[in-house]
């Protein structure tokens, strides 16, 4: 359990190696992406590319894209990606308002 | 290309249900599901779940796992992982999975796509930390991640279930912030005959308060000026009740107001749609069997207004029998008996659903919201720019796109689209009718280039 994080994890199963913007983190493997980052303290997923606001998880179920994360440069939903060994996880760096991802 | 009798998107109840019904019947089906494993949101990967905390999530959660069962039959081929992003007519589906696009065509279409919370915009609500409760319910189900200390906001049903199940795994929300006033009960009264015949929901329901009682989470109810403080994330929920202000500091906020239809894959196909007084939402123009005015594309379940998991199911098989009728599987009046007695069960399920649409109605403020709250998440459009495209003269959704772009993010308007058209009809004096939606284009979600590219591989291997 991470004490700076305000989600504790039920389950307890095998960990994986992953990095977040640089960070080392432990995860539970084949978890939701989004839940496992969640309940490891990260909150801040991505900032938009508009104004610069900070954005996490919203609905966790691919609708809302805001806990999009870039993994080996494609931005992807980290709600609807599981934790793997090795994930190199970055806060998105998208151009700004006008290279629509859609 | 493989081609199917039906192909079914969405393995929620409704998909399952239908799937399973209609390759009982001798179809050919596919059901493409973009989650990794069955359930919809509902049943959220209950094969694997059920064991670990169906005590906590309980028996509406674990009875899913009858469904699911019914996708492991001959006649059923189940593609998880598959983000469908256009649907043609003719039907030819195209998604991706794995990073690579491919197409699969089908005789008919089941949209079996549910629910969407419905939008809450409020002060905040674009804050890390919170989030929608259906999301709460997720990380529970699927993950076993539980929220601390969690402030609830809003109305309905699914508020008490959330806040029950926290109670049951140790971790009880820091408050409940509810919108519904006392005045809302008493209009819900009228309904109280109907209610009665749907006493199983009511049972359930007064059950859920006394849990959340006993464990002492407070409740506000009548809540108003609802805001979330924060810089970079959540750090107080403050609200008005009973003329008090108050303030409660919690890292994560659950917000719920009710569900909508998840329109996106029928609205591109064309399906019409009229606005819903009770639900406060639009729904698809469908007949008793669910058939669209769109032929043969089929819709079931929340996607058709929202009535809950056991109805879904009894939707999805109703479709199926048709479908299986209209493709000579099934004669008339076979189909005729066995959804006699589908029917009467589904008027049992719905019949508590005015009483509760009645007493939990949606949050006012987060129907009109203040100017400075954004509505769009993507495009970061305020309520009051929509306001001011209005006076200026914009009348539809569409147009507003052009004003500020809201609903050109990648949700493509599935969080502020209902909100944009409450507050046009409320500034120009019209009906939601008579503004209407966004219209919805392919794309449904986004796709890449690299799964373009791959797709024509991909057909191939499949017609092999």
């Amino acid at each position: 359990m991470n004490p700076a994080s305000p989600f504790l994890e039920m389950d307890d199963v095998p960990r994986v190696q992953v990095s977040f913007d640089g960070a080392r983190l432990s995860l539970p493997e084949g978890a939701n992406l989004a839940a496992a980052l969640l309940a490891a303290g990260v909150d801040v997923f991505r900032n938009t590319p508009v104004s610069g606001a900070p954005r996490g998880p919203f609905c966790m179920m691919g609708a809302c894209f805001d806990c999009l994360v870039e993994i080996d440069g494609v931005i992807r939903q980290a709600c609807m990606i599981e934790a793997t060994e090795g994930l190199q996880i970055v806060k998105p760096h998208e151009a700004k308002a006008g290279n629509d991802p859609a | 290309m493989t081609r199917r009798d039906l192909v079914v998107i969405g393995a929620g109840p409704a998909g399952m249900a239908a799937a399973a019904t209609a390759a009982e019947l001798g179809l050919s089906v596919t059901i493409l599901d973009e989650q990794p494993r069955a359930g919809g949101q509902i049943y959220r990967d209950v094969d694997r779940v059920a064991m670990l905390r169906g005590d906590i999530l309980g028996t509406d959660y674990t009875d899913g796992a009858r469904l699911t069962a019914g996708l492991r039959r001959d006649g059923v081929e189940h593609i998880s992982g598959a983000v469908v992003w256009a649907v043609e007519e003719g039907f030819r589906v195209s998604y991706s999975r794995n990073g690579r696009g491919a197409q699969i065509t089908a005789d008919r279409i089941l949209l079996a796509t549910g629910a969407l919370e419905r939008p809450m915009p409020l002060p905040g609500w674009t804050l890390p930390g919170v989030m929608a409760a259906g999301a709460g319910q997720i990380l529970l189900k699927q993950s076993g991640v539980l929220a601390r200390n969690a402030v609830l906001a809003g109305s309905g049903p699914l508020l008490y279930l959330i806040a029950a199940q926290m109670v049951r795994a140790g971790t009880p929300p820091a408050a409940m912030v509810e919108t519904q006033t006392r005045a809302d009960m008493i209009r819900a009264i009228r309904h109280a005959g109907g209610a009665l015949r749907g006493w199983r929901y009511l049972l359930k329901g007064l059950k859920m308060l006394a849990e959340i009682t006993r464990a002492r989470v407070p409740r506000f109810t009548g809540a108003t000026n609802i805001a979330i403080e924060g810089a970079q994330r959540a750090e107080a929920v403050t609200f008005t009740s009973h003329g008090r202000s108050r303030r409660i500091p919690c890292q994560t906020v659950f917000l719920h107001h009710g569900v909508v239809p998840n329109a996106q894959a029928a609205r591109s196909l064309g399906v019409s749609y009229a606005w819903n007084t009770a639900q406060a939402c639009f729904v698809p123009t469908v007949d008793p069997w669910g058939e669209s005015d769109v032929p043969d594309v089929f819709i079931a379940g929340d996607g058709t207004g929202v009535a809950g998991a056991k109805a879904a199911a009894l939707a999805g098989r109703l479709a199926a029998l048709r479908i299986a009728e209209a493709a000579d599987r099934l004669s008339a009046p076979e189909r005729d008996r066995q959804a006699a007695k589908l029917r009467a069960a589904m008027s049992t399920e719905l019949a508590a659903r005015p009483f509760l649409d009645a007493a939990y109605p949606p949050c006012a403020e987060a129907i009109a919201p203040a100017d400075d709250t954004v509505i769009c998440r993507c495009e970061e459009v305020t309520a009051g720019d929509i306001r001011r495209y209005a006076k200026l003269g914009c009348v539809g959704p569409n147009q507003t796109k052009a004003f500020g772009r809201p609903g050109m993010g990648p949700c493509q308007g599935r969080y502020c689209g209902l909100t944009v058209t409450a507050l046009l009809a409320d500034t120009n004096a019209r009906t939601p009718d008579e503004i209407g939606y966004y219209r919805i284009r392919p794309p449904l979600k986004p796709v890449t280039l690299g799964e373009l590219a791959a797709l024509d591989d991909s057909t191939l291997n499949s017609a092999k």
